[in-house]
């Protein structure tokens, strides 16, 4: 960021979304609408801030299949939360036809 | 009933000239636009360019006898009409798949356009597409990762990747040079790459390239926790060059090298492809020379045929223009390659130029690199053009920021995510860009002025090769 004072700092950030300014309930909302609408399945994970950087993090129950619910992914991100207010918490819409993932964001950033 | 020799000049088309023909699921098509000279009938034309371009040779050989040439030979099983163009045609030619040594795209080339690009008796000729055969698709290697074990790699879903070209292209030190690199990377970008051009002159050797390099990946990776890669361009004079540099970017510690597959041709190509795939390495594939085959209307190779023939070759990202920015680019003709970069089945759809269904079975898919005179402006078009299986590049547009790259990267940053978050919420990006986009500015003062520096630039100029329609 760039400061009037000093020099250009560089960010730490989570990768897609990382640059935006913290999603509000309603716009995280919308994504999880969109990840519904392409058919993806829904699923939540979380870790320790210093473990960010690692391929895998802790799944927050398994995916969630058959799950079109918006209301139910949004009580399941905020369960996660509650029970790991530290961690970071992710969502991912799993795309089973490409193998990959359509939506990965961090919804909660945890202290570090 | 064995024949009798006749020899002698016959007429191509008593042989190569075969309308009631309907092609096999194994055999290779291909579909030419053709110029003759005047006063030769189309069949003729035709017929000789399945002929010189498969079995055939002017004079009849007793040697033909000794081989089923029935087995063999290309045919011209469909002329058409080139909408809008009475002076040239449509060739559709069948070719046997044993006219092809497997997994060689180099074979399949020399065979199509060799020879027959020099005939006399036409004027010009283009290839305009081919439809490989799922049974040769699956004799070559193809993209050494692809698109999903890309993504998986290094942690980016759900947006197109953002990258730039280091500037100035030449003249750069190492040190200097990796500094720029290390600015763009820390500022938001998830890749640099090697201009072109770059390959071991005196103002900076590859290996100390490198090594800077090297240094500017890991340093932006600790500090933003996010990968981070650098294309290390290892096209070389000769492939024992190629392979030296190849195995000291790795040692380096990059993720991904790069080729020119046209300059440095599909052998080097195909080589280089195996080489990444056997060392868990990336691979960018630049086009230098491309518009040299491709952008004459009437002659040479159509980029979609080049295309196809690097994802059979090998490589993980692949130019194809930008449509909005510097360098030529029909919208249509666009969307039509980079479907045959990407997808796994591409009907046949002659609004975007394409001739033949195409299955490419389990080939995995290629990025597709829209890059050449893009700025922050450009965002949601791109977003829309390209979707999220690309790779956006911005030099000038990153470097040319008032704040430095770093800056000019994050500016790109936002603009990118910001164009993914409003296209996944349903808004037309490429017609609410000024809102999208100053929405999101006002978190970024590095996005509000890079909008201020590049608010009046267009490269507004008529496409030269345009689609044939109706």
């Amino acid at each position: 960021m760039q400061s009037t004072m000093g020099d250009y700092q560089t960010a730490r950030t989570l990768e897609t979304f990382g640059f935006l300014p913290k999603l509000s309930q309603d716009e995280v909302y919308d994504q999880i609408a969109y990840l519904l609408a392409q058919g993806w399945t829904p699923a939540i994970e979380h870790d320790a801030p210093e473990n960010s950087a690692n391929h895998y993090w802790t799944m927050w129950k398994l995916p969630f299949f058959g799950q079109t619910d918006l209301g139910d992914v949004v009580a399941e991100l905020e369960a996660c939360h509650r029970a790991y207010p530290n961690h970071h918490v992710r969502l991912i819409g799993y795309d089973n036809y490409s193998q990959t993932q359509g939506v990965c964001f961090v919804v909660y950033e945890g202290r570090s | 009933m064995a024949k009798k020799y006749d020899a002698g000049v016959k007429e191509y088309r008593d042989m190569y000239w075969t309308p009631d023909y309907v092609p096999l699921d194994t055999d290779l098509l291909a579909c030419f636009k053709c110029t003759g000279q005047p006063g030769v009938p189309r069949e003729e034309v035709a017929a000789a360019v399945a002929a010189e371009s498969s079995t055939g040779t002017w004079s009849t050989v007793w040697s033909e006898l000794l081989t089923d040439m029935e087995f063999y030979k290309g045919r011209c099983y469909r002329i058409e009409d080139v909408p809008g163009d009475s002076e040239s045609f449509y060739a559709f030619i069948a070719y046997p798949i044993d006219l092809f040594e497997e997994g060689s795209v180099v074979n399949v080339l020399t065979s199509l356009v060799g020879n027959v690009f020099g005939f006399k008796a036409l004027k010009h000729l283009r290839l305009e597409d081919i439809r490989f055969p799922i049974a040769y698709i699956k004799t070559c290697g193809g993209p050494p990762a692809g698109i999903a074990l890309e993504r998986d790699r290094l942690a980016k879903y759900g947006r197109p990747m953002l990258g730039a070209t280091i500037k100035p292209k030449l003249g750069l030190s190492a040190k200097n040079y990796g500094r720029a690199v290390y600015e763009c990377l820390r500022g938001g970008l998830d890749m640099t790459k090697d201009d072109e051009n770059v390959n071991s002159q005196p103002f900076m050797r590859w290996r100390d390239r490198f090594e800077f390099v090297g240094e500017a990946i890991q340093k932006a990776e600790q500090e933003t926790g996010e990968r981070k890669g650098h294309y290390l361009n290892v096209t070389a004079a000769t492939p024992e060059e190629m392979y030296k540099r190849a195995e000291f970017a790795k040692e380096v510690g990059s993720p991904i090298l790069m080729h020119d597959f046209i300059t440095g041709g599909f052998t080097a190509n195909t080589g280089l492809a195996n080489w990444c795939r056997e060392n868990g390495m990336l691979l960018h594939i630049h086009r230098a020379m491309h518009a040299v085959i491709d952008r004459h209307p009437k002659h040479g190779i159509h980029f979609r045929v080049l295309a196809k023939c690097l994802r059979l070759s090998g490589g993980d990202h692949l130019h194809t223009g930008t449509v909005v920015g510097k360098l030529e680019g029909d919208r249509q003709s666009t969307l039509g390659f980079v479907d045959q970069l990407r997808e796994s089945f591409i009907p046949e759809d002659r609004s975007r130029g394409v001739f033949f269904d195409q299955d490419w079975g389990s080939m995995p898919g290629v990025f597709a690199v829209a890059s050449g005179g893009i700025h922050v402006w450009h965002m949601p078009a791109l977003v829309t053009i390209f979707g999220d299986d690309s790779m956006l590049q911005f030099g000038g547009g990153t470097q040319g920021h008032p704040w430095g790259n770093a800056a000019g990267a994050a500016a790109n940053r936002v603009a990118l995510e910001a164009s993914v978050k409003a296209r996944n919420e349903g808004r037309e990006i490429e017609k609410e860009a000024r809102d999208i986009l100053s929405e999101a500015a006002k978190h970024s003062p590095e996005l509000a002025i890079a909008m201020e520096t590049w608010k009046e630039i267009k490269f507004e100029f008529e496409t030269v090769d345009k689609l044939d329609v109706s």
